[in-house]
C-alpha cells in the first residue's frame, strides 16, 4: 500500500505526444478512475506508473521511492489486463500461485496465501480448473486474486470489466470496490465508461489528449467541471456559447441568459453550462395562464423528440438553431408531445460557468 | 455421445475439402510406399535376372551386420546433435523475431532466417566446402586477423556436417518456433513480468511451456531427415561421413542393390516411428 505520485511526465511516440505533462498523485488507499476518450492516454499513464513504459520526462514515486528506472517486476505492483492474461499452461491456483513463487515462497505459505486470495474472490472451489474452463466474470475474479496475493504496494486495472456485459459488469463493480476495501490498496482503474468511474471511484482523473483535464471527487467533477470538454464527457450537458456583457450572457440568436449570482467572469466570450436533468419544460400555453417567467431563466423552444427510457423521459428542444437536451422524471405529469411549444427554465445557480 | 456426433458430422463435412489432399498422398506417398515395399522383399532386382522371388532376408541383413547398427546409431545422435544446435539457435532467433522486432526490421531478418530455404541444397552444401576446407574462406579470414598463424580445416569432419546440416535445417526451427511464439499474448509476458519475473523466470515458465509445440514441430521436421540424410555426410563428411542415410543411397545409386536399400529405409521409418511414439506421451504432459 503506498502513495503514488505522478509529477510532469510526458511520453512521445514518434511525433504523437501521448502523455504530455502530467501531475496527479494517488493517495495511499484511495480507488481512482482514469477517466478519458480513446486515446487520451490512459494505457499509456497506467503502463508507466506500472513500468512497461518509461517517461521521456518526469518522475514517478511510488510510495515515497522514485521508480521511473525501475523494472516492472522491481515495482512490487498488481496489475489486471483487460483480456484478463491468465497463464493457459497453469490451472487457477498455479496462476495465482506464480507471483509467490517468483517472489521465493515455499510450499505452505503459497498454498495458504493462494487459498485465501481465492476465498477474498470467492473462487475457492474452482482452484483446479483451467482458465478455458472459466467464464469471462471467474476469468477477471482469478486476474483479481492473482494481482493482489502478492500485496502489491498499487493495483493497476485497464478496463478490465470492458469485455463483461452489462450485468455482470455492475457485479465486478460492486465486488472489486468490495475487494478493495478489504485489502485497502491504492487503486488506478482506467476505463472510458463514465457510469462505471463514476459508481466505482473515489476520485476520477479525466484526461484528453494526454493532458489531466480535471481531478477531483465524482460529485465535484460532475458538479462543478472546470471546462466544455469535462462537463460533456462526464455526464452530459448543455452548453450555452455567448458573450458576457457585465450582467448576462448574450447568445448568438439575441437570446440573454442571466448567470448564477455568485459568478464573476470578465467580459467578453463565455460558456455557461446546464446538465438537463435541471432543465424543466413548461409549455408556453401554461406559462402565458400562470404569467410568471421571472422566478428563473428560460429559453422558449418546440420540442423535437421525445425519447422514453422507463423511469425518465429525454426531450430534444429545438431553441433559436441550437438543440437542448433536458431529461424529466415521469411523475403523474403528463408526457409532452413533440412539436409542442415549451420554455425550458433552470434555477441560476444551477447553472455552470466553464 | 453428442460430442462424437457433431465430430462424425463435422468429418463428413469436411470430407470434400480433405478429397484433395488425400488424393494426393495416395498417389504422392502412398503408391511408391507401397512399391519400395515390394521392393523390399525381393531377392533381387536386375532386369536381366527373372528368377526374383519373394523373401525376408534383405531385413535379416540388417540384423547381421553390427556395421548397420553402428551406423543407425551414429545417424540417430547426429539427428539429436543437429535437433539440439537448431533448438538453441533457432529459439532465440525465432524469440527476437517475434517479440522484439517490429514492423520492417522484422521482415528484413525474416527474409535472412528464409534465404536458405530459396537457395538449391546441393549450391548450398558445395558453398559450405568452400567454407570450411584448409585454404578455403573461414581459415583465409581467420589469418588474416589472428596474429598467429593457424590451419583451420573443418572440411571432411564431422562437425562440417554438423554445420551444414544445421544450416539446411535451422529455419524449419525458426519458423515453427516463430509461429507458436508469435500466437502468444504480449499480455501475458507483462503479466507474469508484473507479478515479479524476471525476463528469465518468464522465458522459462510462461514463454517456453507455450512454445513447446511449436519447438517439437520444429524438432519432427528436422531429426527424421537429418536421420536419413545423406548428402550433406558425402559431401562435407568426407570419410567420415559414412551414416546410415548414404549406406542406404550407395544401394539405390551404387551397388544397385535397392531391395537391400529399400529394406534398410523402411528399418530406419520403423525406428523413428517407434522413437516419435514413445516420446509423444512424455512430451505431452511436460507441455
Ligand atoms: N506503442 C505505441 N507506439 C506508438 N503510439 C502509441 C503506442 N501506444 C500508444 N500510442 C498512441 O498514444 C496515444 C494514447 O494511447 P493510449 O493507449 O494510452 O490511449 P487510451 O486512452 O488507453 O485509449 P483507449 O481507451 O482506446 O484504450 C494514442 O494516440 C496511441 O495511438
Ligand atoms: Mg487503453
Amino acid at each position: 500500500m503506498a502513495r503514488v505520485e505522478v509529477r510532469n511526465v510526458s511520453l512521445t511516440f514518434g511525433a504523437h505526444k501521448a502523455v504530455d505533462d502530467v501531475s496527479i498523485s494517488f493517495e495511499d488507499g484511495g480507488f481512482y478512475a482514469l477517466l478519458g476518450p480513446s486515446g487520451s492516454g490512459k494505457t499509456t499513464l497506467l503502463r508507466m506508473i506500472a513500468g512497461f513504459e518509461f517517461p521521456d520526462e518526469g518522475s514517478i514515486h511510488i510510495g515515497g521511492e522514485a521508480v521511473e528506472s525501475v523494472p516492472v517486476n522491481k515495482r512490487r505492483i498488481g496489475m489486471v489486463f483487460q483480456n484478463y492474461a491468465l497463464f493457459p499452461n497453469m490451472s487457477v491456483a498455479g496462476n495465482v500461485a506464480f507471483g509467490l513463487q517468483v517472489r521465493g515462497e515455499k510450499g505452505e505459505t503459497v498454498r495458504r496465501d493462494v487459498a485465501d486470495a481465492l476465498e477474498l474472490v470467492q473462487l475457492g472451489h474452482l482452484a483446479d480448473r483451467r482458465p478455458h474452463q472459466l467464464s469471462g466474470g471467474q476469468r477477471q475474479r482469478v486476474a483479481l486474486a492473482r494481482a493482489i496475493v502478492t500485496k502489491p504496494r498499487v493495483l493497476l486495472l485497464d478496463e478490465p470489466l470492458s469485455a463483461l456485459d452489462k450485468a455482470l459488469r455492475t457485479d465486478m463493480q460492486v465486488e472489486l470496490k468490495r475487494i478493495q476495501r478489504e485489502v485497502g490498496v491504492t487503486t488506478i482503474f482506467v476505463t472510458h465508461d463514465q457510469d462505471e468511474a463514476l459508481s466505482i471511484s473515489d476520485r476520477i482523473g479525466i484526461l484528453n489528449n494526454g493532458r489531466i483535464v480535471q481531478e477531483g471527487a465524482p460529485e465535484e467533477i460532475y458538479d462543478r467541471p472546470k471546462s466544455e470538454f469535462a462537463a460533456t464527457f462526464l455526464g452530459d450537458a448543455n452548453i450555452f456559447a455567448g458573450t458576457f456583457d457585465g450582467t448576462r450572457l448574450r447568445l448568438q440568436n439575441g437570446e440573454a441568459i442571466d448567470l448564477p449570482s455568485d459568478a464573476r467572469p470578465a467580459n467578453g466570450d463565455l460558456r455557461l453550462a446546464i446538465r438537463p436533468e435541471r432543465v424543466r419544460l413548461v409549455p408556453s400555453a401554461a406559462l402565458a395562464e400562470s404569467g410568471s417567467s421571472q422566478s428563473s431563466s428560460h429559453l422558449a423552444g418546440t420540442i423535437t423528440r421525445r425519447m422514453f427510457s422507463g423511469s425518465q423521459s429525454t426531450y430534444l428542444v429545438e431553441s433559436g438553431g441550437q438543440e437542448y437536451k433536458a431529461i424529466v422524471m415521469r411523475g403523474n405529469a403528463g408526457e409532452l408531445e413533440v412539436g409542442t411549444p415549451v420554455a425550458m427554465q433552470w434555477d441560476r445557480s444551477d447553472l455552470i460557468v466553464l | 455421445m453428442a460430442a462424437t456426433m457433431t465430430q462424425e458430422n463435422g468429418l463428413r463435412k469436411a470430407f470434400p475439402l480433405l478429397l484433395p489432399a488425400y488424393a494426393w498422398l495416395t498417389l504422392a506417398i502412398f503408391l511408391p510406399l507401397s512399391a519400395m515395399v515390394y521392393f523390399s522383399l525381393l531377392t533381387s532386382m536386375s532386369p536381366s535376372e527373372q528368377s526374383s522371388s519373394l523373401t525376408l532376408e534383405n531385413y535379416a541383413a540388417f540384423f547381421s551386420d553390427p556395421l548397420y547398427v553402428t551406423l543407425l546409431l551414429r545417424s540417430l545422435r547426429l539427428g539429436l546433435v543437429v535437433t539440439l544446435i537448431c533448438i538453441l539457435v533457432g529459439f532465440p532467433a525465432a524469440y527476437v523475431l517475434a517479440k522484439i522486432f517490429k514492423g520492417r526490421a522484422r521482415e528484413a531478418i525474416f527474409l535472412l532466417v528464409i534465404l536458405p530455404f530459396w537457395s538449391n541444397s546441393l549450391v548450398r552444401v558445395f558453398s559450405w566446402s568452400m567454407v570450411l576446407r584448409e585454404g578455403g574462406i573461414l581459415d583465409t579470414a581467420l589469418n588474416s586477423i589472428l596474429p598467429f598463424e593457424v590451419t583451420f580445416d573443418l572440411m571432411y569432419s564431422y562437425p562440417a556436417v554438423v554445420i551444414g546440416l544445421v544450416h539446411s535445417y535451422l529455419p524449419y526451427m525458426v519458423l515453427t518456433c516463430y509461429l507458436s511464439l508469435q500466437a502468444i499474448d504480449d499480455a501475458l509476458i507483462e503479466a507474469a513480468r508484473s507479478l515479479g519475473a524476471s525476463r528469465l523466470t518468464t522465458l522459462r515458465r510462461v514463454v517456453a511451456p507455450l512454445a513447446l509445440p511449436g519447438v517439437l514441430a520444429g524438432s519432427a521436421l528436422i531429426f527424421i531427415p537429418v536421420v536419413g540424410s545423406f548428402m550433406e555426410p558425402r559431401i562435407l563428411g568426407g570419410r567420415g561421413g559414412t551414416l546410415y542415410g548414404t549406406v542406404i543411397e550407395d544401394q539405390f545409386t551404387a551397388v544397385y542393390n535397392w531391395p537391400l536399400g529399400a529394406a534398410l529405409s523402411f528399418i530406419l521409418l520403423a525406428v523413428v516411428l517407434v522413437i516419435l511414439l514413445v516420446s509423444a506421451p512424455v512430451l505431452r504432459k511436460t507441455a
